[in-house]
């Protein structure tokens, strides 16, 4: 016999001067390797039509599908129901703006931080198309694309303090963005280039070192040593910088 | 309303659209991209495996040119392509791919000296050249001569998308994410723009351009097993269809991919294959080589799927609650393979299936996976039917892909094309002066709050948007398959004629305020009917077997009468099927058709024509 899962889902459409914001019961019976992205998709098709949830690539690679399930920011369709108590409580994840029930702006989010971390290569050579490629050792190709796994899902920032705190703060994938940059033999920014990107408390001196982000990352990025790394890079610049001056 | 005025708007924020966003872009114009999800979402980053270009840096490669792809993409084909364009394709990949470096992708690297490679399950040796320390490496895939598939580990579409979306930002392309285009603006004669419903509060917005794009990629979600992401369901091809004048090419050449998952349907990639995995039966029996003692598991896609699907009709199927399946055998490859050039394949198998592919078998079986229709284009990218609408990616049938694209050609497509595509597209915006025409548009989006306002009341029935639609997917899985046949096709077209009749008498059942997921999903859907009949209806047309549209009734590659492409339109809204037109596949030809090499090899040949 299989379960009868309960499932707690947050509502609310702001677009509808009827709907508050409130929690629905919703249950479901539970089948062979059911996962959330089974589970809500079922419930939006058989139960409540209008509920918004996101989900797009279905198997872990997009990042579209972060919520907080069960007090836990997380992917939902790499979440199997069996690996989950009877009663799951879904919410939305926090920091970004609500679209809807369990949907959320990630979009504009992330956009502002290419532009705030100019999230793009800075070199002044020009491409030759008639040349063979320049090289690279295969070790900085694999320590970068390391660092450019990041779905961009944002499960770092809602679990993230200091995120919740101060609207300003760029967060763990944005730190990790940078971090991607500064190893890229190709970028010619140099450390104080980035000191004026992250040297402060918006970027990697605002950051509490509790590694929330870390954990919860389902990438498994490597996201404390980044932050180590770049605290130790940026102590030195700020360092040097005050030496010079 | 709001309206937003671009000079080069671009329905797609994938690797197709966003390349050739940035070619009109550098060339000083204003772009906007629409996309459903944030641009790193879009699909192309799902693709795991890789982008075929000849740069044979590797020792494998050694010897490549665009001559030997040429070649390969043209037998891939199964000659149902248009050779000129797949010259095109073969020529630029190798400075696309360049580029691609140059902008940021971490591609993997030759390392020189001794490695080991698996084929068929037997180890091998090679030495890579010191000379070559550096450059672009590059992995064996399906159907091709040489090793030639560029990769970063196995997440290259997503390392390319997150390099094509930053060059964006850099660039000052604007993404519009959550904004579905819903209806083209245009006057049969030409296009200036779409009608969009912005998928953060539900309402409607107006985009006028010079030059709109459709790259909007597959619409594998018409079929109920597909590896595509959820997004990918035809909604902007179905604007395509909506007019009357523009044509999809080829819908009825649809690839199944060999290794889906058994029975979430995602795809592991066939750079499993490529590095040496194997496919096992019930009782853990190689096969393949039986069927194919060339080419074994790396022959083409529409090949391998076909044996897998004929030796488990032959018994030798693992039987599972899920339907039958196949085993795919990596683990000769090692921990250290596995879970750093596979990472992606190993952590699928570890979260969906809970099988650890270092010591266990993959549970796998042929899957939908691309679609070779699409909106067609001329090869300069400019659709059929409208000026000023161009398509890219894997929305187009541009055509280098013929009845059966090989892996790696796809996701280098869409770079490929993008650049070329987007530089016609610079080219066309030169010289163009556009009239916005206020009556047209006001008409248009009345049309289209007309429709939301019927769904949501209900005028023209109860339907329920969902079970139409899953009618639709069933019908289609039933029918035009791996398999065809006469009778299953007339069955199928049968069953989505009744399908199409419903889905105009869809009605909510939610109120369809603000985003609305259910609004979304019935405004497209029979136009999604539409194109299952494209697909079902030109299958039992076409009389032959090519690449991947393979009738047990008609086994034979027939050029005599089939070298031809399929153009399927919707002349009519009140139609009940679409009408069917034909041109030649090819008007240059470089390799006259011949033998693949693999797969079947009966073939009706052209020169039988009776004079
Ligand atoms: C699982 C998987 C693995 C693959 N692996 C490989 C591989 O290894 N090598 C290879 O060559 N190919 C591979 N492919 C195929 C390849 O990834 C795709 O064909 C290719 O990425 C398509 O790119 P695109 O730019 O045309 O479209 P996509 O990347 O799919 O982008 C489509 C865009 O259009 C937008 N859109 C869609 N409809 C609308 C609308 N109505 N309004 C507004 N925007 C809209 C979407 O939001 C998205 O931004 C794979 C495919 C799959 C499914
Ligand atoms: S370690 Fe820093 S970035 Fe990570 S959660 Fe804590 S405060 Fe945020
Ligand atoms: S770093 Fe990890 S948790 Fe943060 S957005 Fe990227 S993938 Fe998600
Ligand atoms: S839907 Fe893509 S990661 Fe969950």
């Amino acid at each position: 016999m299989s379960r009868l899962l309960k499932l707690n889902i947050f509502r609310y459409n702001p677009e509808d001067e009827l709907s508050m914001p409130h929690m629905q019961e919703f249950v479901l019976e539970e089948t062979d390797s059911m996962t959330l992205f089974i589970a809500l998709n079922r419930i939006r098709e058989e139960q409540d039509p209008s509920l918004q949830f996101d989900f797009c690539c279905r198997a872990g690679i997009c990042g579209s599908c972060g919520m907080v399930i069960n007090g836990r920011p997380g992917l939902a369709c790499h979440t199997k129901t069996r690996d989950l108590p009877g009663e799951i409580t879904l919410l939305p994840l926090p920091v970004f703006k609500l679209v809807g029930d369990l949907s959320v702006d990630t979009g504009t989010w992330f956009r502002e931080m290419y532009t705030k971390t100019e999230s793009w290569i800075h070199t002044n050579k020009i491409f030759d198309p008639t040349a063979l490629e320049e090289r690279m050792d295969n070790k900085d190709a694999v320590a970068i694309y390391e660092l450019e796994r990041c779905v961009e899902c944002g499960c770092c920032i809602a679990a993230c303090g200091t995120a919740r705190l101060r609207e300003d703060f760029l967060g763990a994938a944005a730190l990790n963005r940078v971090a991607r940059f500064l190893i890229d033999p190709r970028d010619e920014r140099t450390d104080r280039d980035y000191y004026e990107i992250i040297g402060n408390d918006m970027g990697i001196f605002g950051c509490m070192g509790l590694l929330a982000c870390e954990d919860v990352c389902p990438k498994h990025l490597p996201l404390q040593n980044q932050l180590g790394f770049l605290r130790r890079k940026m102590g030195i610049t700020s360092i040097k910088r005050l030496f010079r001056k | 309303m709001q309206t937003v005025y671009t000079d080069f708007l671009v329905v797609g924020a994938g690797l197709a659209g966003e390349r050739a966003a940035v070619e009109a872009a550098e060339a000083g114009f204003s772009v906007v991209c629409l996309s459903l999800v944030p641009a790193r979402r879009s699909h192309s980053s799902a693709a795991q495996g890789g982008m075929q270009a000849s740069l044979g840096n590797s020792v494998m490669g050694e010897g490549d040119c665009p001559d030997v792809h040429f070649a390969d993409t043209v037998k891939g084909s199964d000659w149902g392509c248009d050779q000129e364009v797949a010259r095109l394709f073969a020529d630029t990949a190798p400075i696309e791919m360049r580029r691609l470096a140059h902008w940021g992708v971490p591609w993997n690297r030759v390392v020189p000296g001794k490695s080991i490679y698996y084929k068929g399950g037997k180890q091998y040796e090679k030495v890579e050249a010191e000379e070559k320390e550096g450059l672009i490496m590059a992995r064996s895939f399906g159907g091709t001569a040489k090793w030639r598939t560029c990769y970063t580990s196995d997440g290259t579409g997503h390392a390319v998308m997150c390099t094509m979306d930053n060059r964006c930002a850099e660039k000052g392309v604007e993404v519009h994410d959550k904004t579905e285009a819903i209806a083209l603006l245009q006057d049969g004669e030409t296009c200036f723009g779409v009608v969009a419903r912005c998928l953060r509060t539900g309402e409607l917005r107006v985009y006028l351009s010079k030059a709109t794009m459709i790259a909007a990629g597959g619409f594998g979600r018409i079929y109920p097993n597909t590896t595509n992401a959820v997004i990918c369901d035809g909604g902007a091809h179905t604007m395509c269809v909506g007019t009357g004048v523009v044509p999809m090419g080829n819908m009825e050449a649809v690839q199944f991919h060999p290794t889906g998952i058994v029975p979430t349907d995602i795809l592991v990639t066939e750079g499993c294959r490529g590095d040496g995995g194997t496919l096992l039966d019930v009782d853990e029996k190689r096969f393949m080589h039986i069927y194919e003692p060339e080419k074994a598991e790396l022959a083409s896609r529409d090949v391998v799927s076909r044996w897998m699907t004929h030796h488990m009709r032959e018994g030798h199927g693992v039987k599972s609650p899920y339907g039958e399946h196949l085993w795919l055998d990596i683990r000769h490859l090692g921990a250290e393979h596995i879970t750093g050039k596979l990472r992606e394949v190993y952590e699928i198998c570890t979260s969906f299936l809970g099988v650890d592919p270092i010591h266990q078998l993959i549970p796998v079986r042929p899957t939908h996976h691309y679609s070779m229709g699409g909106v067609r284009t001329n090869k300069d990218g400019a659709a059929y039917g409208l000026k000023g609408l161009f398509a890219a990616g894997e929305a187009a049938c541009w055509d280098m892909h013929g009845f059966n694209r090989l892996g790696g050609n796809s996701l280098a497509e869409t770079v490929v094309a993008g650049g070329i595509i987007g530089r016609k597209v610079a080219e066309y915006l030169e010289g163009c002066e556009t009239e916005f025409k206020t009556g047209l548009i006001n008409d248009e989006v009345g049309r289209q709050q007309a429709r939301i306002e019927a769904l949501i009341s209900g005028a023209n029935g109860s339907e329920n948007v969902y079970k139409v639609r899953a009618a639709m997917q069933e019908a289609l899985h039933k029918g035009a398959n791996i398999f065809r046949t006469q009778e299953g096709l007339e069955k199928c077209v049968a069953e989505l004629q009744e399908a199409l009749i419903r889905a105009k008498k869809v009605g909510l059942r939610s109120n369809g305020k603000g985003v609305n997921p259910e609004l979304a999903a019935a405004l497209k859907l029979e136009g999604q009917v539409k194109l299952a009949l494209m697909i079902a209806y030109g299958a039992l047309m076409r009389t032959e077997s090519r690449g991947s549209h393979n009738r047990e009734d008609f086994p034979a590659r027939n050029d005599r009468d089939w070298l031809t492409r399929t153009l399927a339109y919707w002349k009519k809204p009140e139609d009940t099927l679409p009408t069917l037109e034909y041109e030649p596949a090819t008007t240059v030809v470089e390799i006259p058709p011949g033998d693949r090499g693999y797969g079947h090899s009966q073939i009706i040949s052209a020169d039988d024509k009776k004079e």
